[in-house]
């Protein structure tokens, strides 16, 4: 591989300094920057899923400590989400077969980075916009549980103080999951927010129980990726957990004493701006557009 | 050693039969006895080379000699030789991109079953003006015509064919294509050496090495010989433990995961 080890540590510790600060995963930064260094997607997917693994590992750690992990729920997830995740590997595995597989992620990035870098983008925004004109958005209300919890196989989560069917959960489980391995995500940033809004589950367990699913999840992806496709790169994944270990360290540090407002603004236009070069990539006429590709040996 | 070998083979042309055949029985030797009245001796500067991660690249040396059998045969001096090394075969699909609205995404492909990873070519002049095209694609001398040629896949080429064309510059630019116009080196009129680049991206396995004498554009003898490459050293072990143990190799990048995580937790404990 022709990236230099200091580069990657570098963009590891980056991504990492970056996720402590906002208190997310990384991973939908981390596999498109590996991707444009000229890392071969599928590497760089299978490979990412390992600093995932790490950084979930830690986060699960902490969470267990301050008793924040609805285990319960998280077991119904994790259910959902090895499906998913089994599903999702199987899919990159014949896209790549098919020769498409640069092309799934490169759309698949696309679609996620413009809905997710223009939603926070308009957030920010807006949550500027009001700040001054000094007044306080108001904040979102409880409302009626939704009808899909009312759907069949009621289970109940005492810790979540949810009383919900386990098909949607297992639905949303299962979408994370796929999209993980496809993608080469945690898929935190995906799971938090619906946890919060569409099941309602109290803010204290969401993101423990959020990383106890991707904990899981990661670690089979990271075995099924080694067994299926042989691209994870090990070396690579020492390079990249010791960059974004410390870098997520002094970002959660850092984060504390920070205006948050300026920073999910800059946040939403980075995630913007890689959304975008993949536009670009595709859009662009190649200069080379034949590809050669050997076949493994069996 | 090489410059060795190279002096033993020139004095040995110049000796008696009995020694010639000593120093034959030294050297590598494979292939048929040609029916002109040329034969060619072969060595190479080794049988099977070792790597480590550390590699950056190294040559194969191919050493000839040129015996000639009394009258008859062209004049020394006129020969030609061209050296051919291929390395493992392996299937290749060469995917071509095209638009597809907005969108630009490998539309088009061709499958060859049995492309040589590695080829380099080393000729004494450009192939071109060694030998005409009918003998260049029959012999296969020269990228181009091993390119050109049946037997990369099953169907033949038809003119012009991208793909084919797409192939060769490809991998030209990886540096696993190479051809030398000037490689072959006469260092007497019956004796020649060969100089051909091993990169560090050359892959492992049988390496077969083919060397072709002709004189105006006609072939007096072929003679082939191989080599084998192996890699050792810490990152070709791990290669191989990730194909040959697979779910192992998995489980180890999860528990390096866990560690990693877990340590990460102790040092930068908070609470």
């Amino acid at each position: 591989m022709p990236v230099s080890v200091l580069t990657l540590l570098g963009l590891g510790a980056l991504v990492g300094f970056v996720s402590g600060l906002f208190g997310i995963g990384g991973g939908f930064l981390m596999t498109p920057m590996l991707i444009f260094l000229g890392i071969p997607p599928a590497v760089a997917v299978a490979t990412q899923t390992a600093p995932i693994a790490a950084s979930s590992t830690t986060s699960v750690l902490a969470a267990v400590r301050r008793n924040a992990v609805d285990l319960r729920l998280g077991a119904v997830l994790v259910g959902g989400g090895l499906v998913g995740t089994a599903l999702g590997v199987w899919f990159f595995a014949a896209m790549r077969r098919a020769g498409q597989l640069d092309l799934v992620i490169a759309l698949s990035y696309l679609a996620l980075l413009t809905a997710v870098g223009g939603l926070m983008l308009t957030d920010s925004v807006r949550d500027l916009w009001s700040k001054r004109r000094g007044r306080a958005r108001p904040a979102r209300l409880g409302g009626d549980h939704p009808g899909y919890l009312a759907w069949p196989l009621r289970m109940r989560f005492p810790r979540s103080r949810l009383y919900a069917s386990v098909i949607p959960i297992l639905g949303l489980a299962l979408f994370v999951g796929f999209a993980g391995a496809v993608l080469g995500i945690g898929g935190g940033f995906i799971m938090v927010p619906a946890l919060l809004y569409l099941l309602r589950v109290p803010t204290g367990v969401v993101v423990g129980t959020s990383q106890f699913q991707i904990l899981w999840t990661s670690l089979v992806a990271l075995v099924l990726h080694a067994v299926q496709n042989q691209a994870v790169d090990m070396v690579l994944a020492v390079i990249l957990i010791t960059g974004g270990v410390f870098g997520a360290q002094f970002g959660a540090r850092f984060g504390r004493n920070l205006r948050s407002e300026t920073f999910r603004l800059l946040l939403a236009v980075l995630v913007l701006t890689v959304g975008l070069r993949f536009a670009l990539d595709l859009v662009v006429p190649p200069a080379e557009p034949f590809s050669v590709v050997v076949a493994e040996e069996r | 050693m090489s410059a060795l070998l190279g002096g033993a083979l020139m004095s040995a042309s110049r000796r008696r039969p009995g020694a010639r055949a000593l120093l034959a029985a030294l050297l590598v030797l494979a292939g048929t006895r040609a029916s002109g009245a040329e034969t060619l001796v072969v060595g190479l500067s080794f049988n099977r080379m070792a790597i480590t991660s550390s590699y950056a690249g190294a040559s194969v040396a191919v050493f000839g000699a040129i015996e000639r059998d009394g009258q008859g045969g062209a004049r020394a001096g006129d020969y030609d030789v061209v050296v051919t090394i291929r390395g493992p075969r392996r299937g290749v699909t060469v995917r071509e991109k095209d638009r597809l609205g907005p969108v630009w995404i490998n539309r088009h492909q061709r499958k060859f079953a049995e492309v040589p990873l590695f080829l380099a070519v080393a000729s004494s002049r450009p192939v071109e003006a060694v030998a005409d095209a009918p003998t260049r694609r029959r012999l296969r001398l020269g990228l181009q015509a091993i390119v050109d040629g049946p037997d990369l896949a099953a169907a033949p080429p038809e003119g012009e064919d991208p793909f084919r064309q797409a192939l060769l510059r490809l991998r030209r630019d990886e540096g696993l294509f190479v051809e030398r116009p000037a490689g072959v080196r006469f260092l007497s009129p019956a004796v020649f050496q060969a100089a051909l680049p091993l990169p560090a991206v050359a892959p492992v396995g049988a390496y077969e090495v083919e060397v072709a004498l002709l004189a105006g554009g006609t072939p007096l003898a072929t003679r082939t010989a191989g080599f084998e490459l192996v890699k050792t050293g810490f990152e070709q072990r791990m290669a191989v433990f990730a194909r040959d143990w697979s779910p192992l190799y998995g489980l180890a990048a999860a528990a390096l995961a866990l560690l990693s995580g877990w340590l990460a937790s102790v040092i930068f404990r908070r609470d």
